[in-house]
């Protein structure tokens, strides 16, 4: 790979990480805050990005503004993570609390596994995609290369404003200090009157914006198919597996990590560009099987 | 007693089933692969440990039939069946040495990750591996005879029944053995296993090796079965099917990963019948009820009365009789 | 005689706490030794580094002779050094005789993948080791179900499937309600002198010490404060203010 393509590759990597931690800041909250590992969590990824690309292709023609076609994005996401989030947290996750931890894990494959046949159903075995809000926000030139304002620019600044915006209602509001305390221990929360049903809801359903939000911002760059829900449950596990299991600025670093080496990989040594992820999962639980970032036990499975 | 009796009555009935109407061999093998890998599964799920990413050893083995086909034409079918499940093993000497170290999720989860590696490589090494279009295996002799398809498929599938209940009777014996007994103690408490003088670490790599071995021949049936091996076979969703059929039996009986896959294999059927398109969905839905309703799988609950009926009548014999106090 | 047990200048400490503050200590067989002390004085240490569980910074620990410093829990446990705990450390799952069983199968060289487990060790000394504790007619009940008293049993007669020369057990009487206490020292240590195990066990009933042992050692911060006859540490005056609180 020649040194002038690293900038390329280096977009590439973070343009693909932010989508890659927009994912896995919502499975790595659920976990740490529910105990609970979402398997259908790639596949709100597949629905927020459907549900996106159909949006958009349903506006653009009614529309100029590259900004509204962009905020349409947001719109999708937002709504898939309400409707999906709240059925799903109602008749299943609530209901999962008490059983063993891979029981839970097999509930929500079961969930995914219908939502994928659903997907199917709404959306068809066709490609969508939502080029349109990538065409419309026009290129930046940088050097010599010119890159899409999209990847550039928006698609990171959006994954950290959203990893801000968790983090400040983690830190500085107090149903996410709830959520904090019921993560460290939900018996004692529970007793000091923290309504744990009430944090356990917000919880998923912000979860699972998050993760749709990830689909929709996909959805201007990829083609969604029939297989992209599968292919990114696996993903999101691999970066919170390897950053540690409820560790978001953890999943940060490792969707970092994750998307650069194989953005690299793609021009140094393409065969292995899928593997990378795993391969990168593999070392990392061998030398800290709990993780990069995980601190004390306060949680073991 | 009354299992293995049972056992071969249905396997006589399915032979006869698939002799009759010889378009039911494939389905029938396939499922029995599924029951066959499931059965490979329940090995470690007998320790408490739910392992994520078998279907690496089912893709190894059906990988191996395959390479060795193409580099060897003529190689017979029971061969290939054995270099397959050789390479499953060998792979679970390796891989089974740092991965039985982990425990729950973390064990889950690190056979995931070494199947993913496995299954991205196998789709992207295109050249090697024919990518996700995947190889085609030529049909080849089986014991020595070279037979057309319908003889092929039915010499497959007596093969695959006796394999069914010969695995099933070595990992029901398995269960019961020193070793077995100690696999299962590592479930409720390694600790004290250890303060015995056990090496759990041990244990588990045995179990592990024997769990790849049953989980081979499912892949090498399957490679042969279908003629093709594809990167799907060794996929994390083929996997967690695996888990799921192993839920629905439960695993305190060998025959429970086999009344799973049927289970399994209805399910299927009935939606392909009835709502095409929604096998999945269904899939997904009897799998949550199962889980609500049945927390130890159909098998285990039964399982758990026969137990407890067994006791109270050791307990009738049984000429002392003590107050037991509370 | 050599000793069972012998520890040189032992010494371990957790952050500012010294746990073990150089002790020298011997075990002889056929004693039978209760330590007492007041909770965290180091007597669970003290076993924890015995038992391989802890490493010591310093010092050294021989077992029948051998250097068994910061060995492998299991390894030590194979020279005949048994253990039980103070909370019932049992196989839930199993039944009461596959517990023993699965102990006994200890003894075997290796574990068989073939052999049922009952064929592979003798279930007549597997039916005595049961007797002998008194629980042979729950042989076939599963562990879980097993009242506090009767799990505590059980957790001795696994120990002593192992055929061990020692058995270290970690509060035998806790959790036991007091009119049951001494019914079942009772027949824990009748059970000891018939297999000839010596024993060491730590206690806060005064009346099981002077009942039962034949030697006590008192802890106080990490040291042996006390070495004697049960007469001798229980009526002396150090002892019974600091650790008896009398």
């Amino acid at each position: 790979m020649t040194l002038d393509l690293l900038p390329l590759a280096l977009v590439d990597g973070v343009a693909y990480a932010s989508l890659l931690f927009l994912v896995s800041m919502g499975l790595t909250l659920v976990f740490g805050v529910m105990g609970i590992l979402n398997v259908a969590h790639g596949a709100f990824y597949a629905f927020g990005g459907y549900a996106a690309a159909s949006f958009v292709m349903f506006l653009a023609p009614k529309t100029d503004s590259p900004l509204l076609l962009f905020a349409a994005l947001f719109v999708a996401a937002v709504a898939i993570g309400l409707a999906l989030g709240s059925i799903m947290e109602f008749l299943l996750i609530r209901r999962a609390q008490n059983y063993d931890p891979i029981l839970k894990l097999l509930l929500t494959f079961g969930a995914f596994l219908m939502l994928e046949d659903i997907q199917r159903l709404l959306w068809g075995a066709q490609p969508y995609s939502a080029s349109e809000v990538v065409n419309r926000l026009g290129n930046i030139e940088i050097g010599d290369i010119t890159y899409t304002t999209y990847q550039l620019v928006v698609v990171p600044v959006t994954a950290l404003l959203a990893y801000v915006c968790l983090e400040f209602f983690l830190r500085h509001t107090k149903l996410g200090k709830q959520t904090v305390a019921t993560t460290h221990n939900r018996e004692v929360a529970t007793s000091l009157g923290i309504n744990a049903k009430k944090i356990g809801y917000v919880t998923f359903v912000i979860a699972t914006m998050l993760g749709a939000l990830g689909g929709a911002m996909a959805a201007p760059t990829t083609s969604l198919v029939p297989g992209a829900g599968t292919d990114m449950t696996v993903l999101s596990f691999a970066v919170v597996a390897t950053a540690g299991l409820g560790q978001i600025t953890g999943a940060l670093i490792a969707s970092l990590l994750i998307g650069i080496i194989r953005a690299i990989a793609v021009y140094a040594a393409p065969e292995l560009e899928v593997a990378v992820p795993y391969i990168i999962m593999v070392l990392v639980l061998i030398i800290r099987p709990h993780g990069l970032f995980t601190v004390a036990q306060a949680r073991t499975i | 007693m009354k299992v293995p009796v049972l056992s071969l009555l249905a396997a006589v009935a399915t032979l006869v089933l698939g002799y009759s109407y010889s378009w039911t061999i494939t389905p029938i093998v396939i499922g029995l692969t599924y029951a066959i890998a499931a059965l490979g599964v329940s090995v470690m799920a007998r320790a408490g440990q739910i392992s994520f990413g078998h279907a690496m050893y089912s893709c190894i083995s059906a990988y191996t039939v395959a390479f060795l086909a193409r580099a060897m034409p003529g190689t017979d079918a029971l061969t290939l069946i054995l270099a397959g499940v050789l390479a499953s093993f060998l792979a679970a000497v390796v891989i089974g040495l740092f991965v039985v170290r982990y425990r729950g999720i973390f064990f889950g989860m690190l056979n995931l990750a070494l199947s993913m590696v496995l299954f991205a490589l196998l789709g992207k090494l295109y050249t090697l591996t024919g990518g996700s279009d995947g190889l085609r295996i030529v049909r080849p002799a089986m014991a020595g005879f070279a037979m057309e398809r319908e003889s092929f498929e039915r010499a497959l599938l007596v093969l695959t029944l006796v394999l069914s209940l010969a695995l099933a009777w070595w990992v029901q014996r398995y269960f019961r053995s020193g070793s077995g007994q100690a696999l299962s103690a590592i479930k409720t408490n390694e600790t004290r296993l250890e303060y015995l003088g056990f090496s759990a670490y041990l244990i588990m790599w045995k179990g592990y090796l024997l769990s790849a071995v049953v989980v081979g021949f499912s892949g090498a049936i399957l490679a042969l079965m279908q003629g093709l091996v594809t990167p799907e076979i060794g996929s994390w969703l083929r996997s967690g099917e695996f888990v799921f059929i192993t839920i629905l039996g439960g695993a305190g009986h060998a025959a429970g990963a086999f009344l799973g896959a049927v289970g399994f294999e209805t399910v299927k059927l009935v939606s392909a019948a009835y709502f095409p398109g929604l096998w999945q969905f269904l899939l997904g839905l009897t799998l949550i009820l199962v889980i609500f309703m049945f927390p130890t799988g159909f098998v285990g609950q039964i399982m758990k009365r026969v137990a407890a009926q067994s006791r109270a009548q050791a307990r009738e014999k049984s000429p002392v009789r003590i107050p037991v106090r509370n | 005689m050599k000793p069972l047990i012998k520890t040189t200048d032992l010494y371990l400490a957790f952050g500012g706490v010294v746990a073990a503050d150089n002790i020298n200590f011997e075990l002889r067989e056929g004693e039978r030794l209760a330590v007492i002390g007041q909770n965290g004085a180091g007597k669970t240490t003290f076993i924890n580094i015995c038992t391989g569980y802890l490493a010591p910074s310093k010092g050294k620990v021989y077992f029948d002779g051998r250097d068994v410093t910061a060995m492998a829990p299991r390894k030590i446990v194979r020279l005949g050094m048994g253990r039980s705990f103070q909370l019932p450390q049992l196989f839930t799952e199993h039944t009461v005789r596959q517990c023993v069983q699965i102990a006994a199968a200890r003894r075997n060289k290796e574990l068989s993948w073939f052999r049922s487990l009952e064929s592979t060790i003798d279930g007549r000394e597997v039916d005595a080791t049961l007797d002998l504790v008194g629980l042979l007619p729950d042989a076939d009940e599963l562990s879980i179900g097993l009242p506090e008293g009767k799990r505590k049993l059980l957790d001795v007669a696994m120990a002593l499937a192992l055929q061990p020369k020692l058995l270290i057990m970690d509060e035998p009487t806790s959790g036991v309600a007091s009119e049951d206490k001494f019914g079942l020292m009772e027949t824990v240590m009748h059970a000891l002198d018939e297999r000839q195990v010596t024993s060491w066990f730590v206690e806060h009933d005064v009346d099981i010490v002077s009942r039962y042992a034949t030697r006590v050692a008192a802890w106080i911060a990490g040291k042996v404060a006390a070495d004697g006859t049960p007469d001798e540490v229980l009526n002396n005056a150090q002892i019974k203010s600091e650790v008896l609180g009398a």
